[in-house]
């Protein structure tokens, strides 16, 4: 990103305006989350009904197979826990700290 | 070369956007600012200026058309009243924060309700929060002057910010007065070309304007828009200083009248800072020593230069042609006493002339006679009154 993380008014871009593309993906979002994803992969059947729901693109996903969740930008939906099938359960929603 | 033309107030401020020749001009009519676009309408139909002419359904609309095109890089205008600053409201904020350099006429109109198409200025002052620098005029000739200027102070690239011209409704819009107008080419060379500072359709610089702040960079964006508006004071003299050569027609951030060994002295912007004046020479003619001081600049608010101007004056009273409702005094009146704190001046507020209430020049002298007053008693009375009010 182009603007440091504690840029002060000085800094800032004028008109809070973004001049590069993309930027949001250095953007944490995942302290806002309160519920936690926790992935089983022995479970898992890599159906991708989550990969496709997540509103974050938190799903992370290499040849076809979940491969883990992007904890630096996933905000505790919980929409891939619910969207998973009820027959496999792979993902269960816990409380974040404990 | 200076001509002489006889025009309303509000096709003194069309000429000047013919001269200026924007980009864009979004357009909806509201009374008593109508004209203003109309006459306007009609040079673009003439092929007088280049300008692309967007008929929207609203003044929201009107507004949100001007950040879109202001943010597209193109020079951009529009004009209003009343009812419709007050649906442009949170696209007012919007254009100030996204730092739009965008010129809009405001035709000063009392706020419904009761409705009323009259004279006030509630709807501008309803607005002075809102990031705008706001130039108010005394008549035509400043109107047409403050628009021509508008241009070079909201386009300045420290600090790029939207402006508003106001000129009262009816009493300067629809009057028509001998005012000088400079030429074509001279508008043209003294604006200049438009070079945007933000241009959405610069596609080699690509741009997101307007994203989420979120409670880590909004304020910095906040602070950094407060000292844009700051910078517009240094800003304001030296566009005027500039206007100045190319004009013969000197402005400040206010106009002080007769106020050097003024004894007693009313604070009032707008038209009745004309009726005002007549009052100060009405009143000097009988050996009272009455001054006054027009309010030009209202946003950014020249505070220490108001009390500096004035702070030699025992008994000041500042005219309000708006309410704040559940405040005492109005609001030009609360911001002056505000910087004037610790000077040894009694103040009187006077709301007045709301709803295009007319302002006599005899009334004006009255509130001078209650400064007289002060002065010989030592005492203030009461510090609240309405001017010209049934009782």
């Amino acid at each position: 990103m182009n603007v440091k993380k504690d840029a002060n008014w000085r800094e800032v871009p004028r008109g809070g305006s973004i001049s590069e593309a993309g930027s949001s993906a250095e953007y944490e979002t995942g302290s806002w989350r309160s519920m936690r994803p926790i992935h089983d992969k022995e479970k898992c059947i890599n159906c991708l009904r989550c990969w496709i729901l997540c509103p974050d693109s938190a799903i992370q996903v290499e040849d076809g197979k979940v491969i883990g969740i992007d904890y630096m930008h996933c905000k505790g939906c919980g929409i891939c826990a619910q969207e998973c099938p009820p027959k496999v359960q792979a993902i269960k929603m816990v409380q974040e700290g404990d | 070369m200076a001509t002489q033309v006889a025009l309303t107030g509000n096709d003194a401020v069309a000429e000047a956007f013919r001269q200026v020749n924007p980009d864009v001009a979004t357009v909806y009519p509201i009374t008593p600012q109508t004209e203003l676009m109309h006459a306007f309408a009609a040079f673009a139909a003439d092929g007088l200026v280049d300008t692309e002419l967007v008929t929207v359904e609203s003044e929201h609309s009107a507004m949100s058309a001007c950040v879109g095109s202001a943010a597209a890089g193109a020079r951009t205008i529009s004009a209003t009243s009343s009812q419709g600053l007050a649906l442009m409201w949170e696209i007012l904020y919007i254009a100030s924060s996204y730092r739009l350099p965008i010129v809009s006429a405001v035709v000063n109109r009392a706020l419904s309700g009761p409705i009323n198409i009259h004279c006030d200025h509630s709807d501008t002052m309803g607005a002075r929060d809102c990031g705008w620098i706001q130039i108010f005029s005394e008549g035509s000739q400043e109107a047409y002057d403050n628009t021509i200027q508008a241009f070079r102070i909201a386009e300045h690239p420290d600090v790029l910010l939207p402006a508003m011209v106001t000129l009262d409704g009816f009493i300067i819009s629809h009057t028509m007065e001998a005012l000088e107008v400079i030429s074509d080419e001279q508008v043209k060379q003294f604006v200049g070309p438009f070079k945007p500072a933000t241009n959405l359709l610069d596609l080699d610089n690509p741009i997101t304007i307007g994203p989420l702040h979120l409670p880590d960079y909004y304020y910095e964006t906040k602070r950094q828009q407060a000292e844009a508006i700051a910078q517009a004071m240094p800003v304001i003299l030296e566009v005027a200083d500039e206007y100045a050569k190319v004009s013969g027609r000197k402005y400040g951030l206010f106009e002080p009248y007769k106020l050097d060994d003024a004894e007693v002295a009313v604070v009032a912007l707008g038209s009745a800072a004309g009726t005002a004046k007549v009052a100060v020479d009405r009143l000097r003619a009988e050996g009272i020593k009455a001054g006054m001081l027009k309010l030009r600049v209202y946003r950014p608010f020249p505070g220490q230069q108001i009390v500096d101007a004035i702070k030699h004056v025992p008994a000041v009273a500042v005219m309000d042609r708006s309410i704040s409702f559940g405040l005492d005094g109005g609001p030009v009146f609360n911001e002056i006493r505000s910087f004037a704190y610790g000077q040894k001046i009694d103040f009187l507020s006077y709301i007045y002339g709301l709803g295009g209430r007319d302002v006599p020049v005899e009334d004006i002298q009255d509130v001078f006679r209650s400064l007289v007053k002060i002065n010989e008693s030592g005492k203030v009375g009461n510090v609240y009154n309405y001017m010209g009010v049934r009782e």
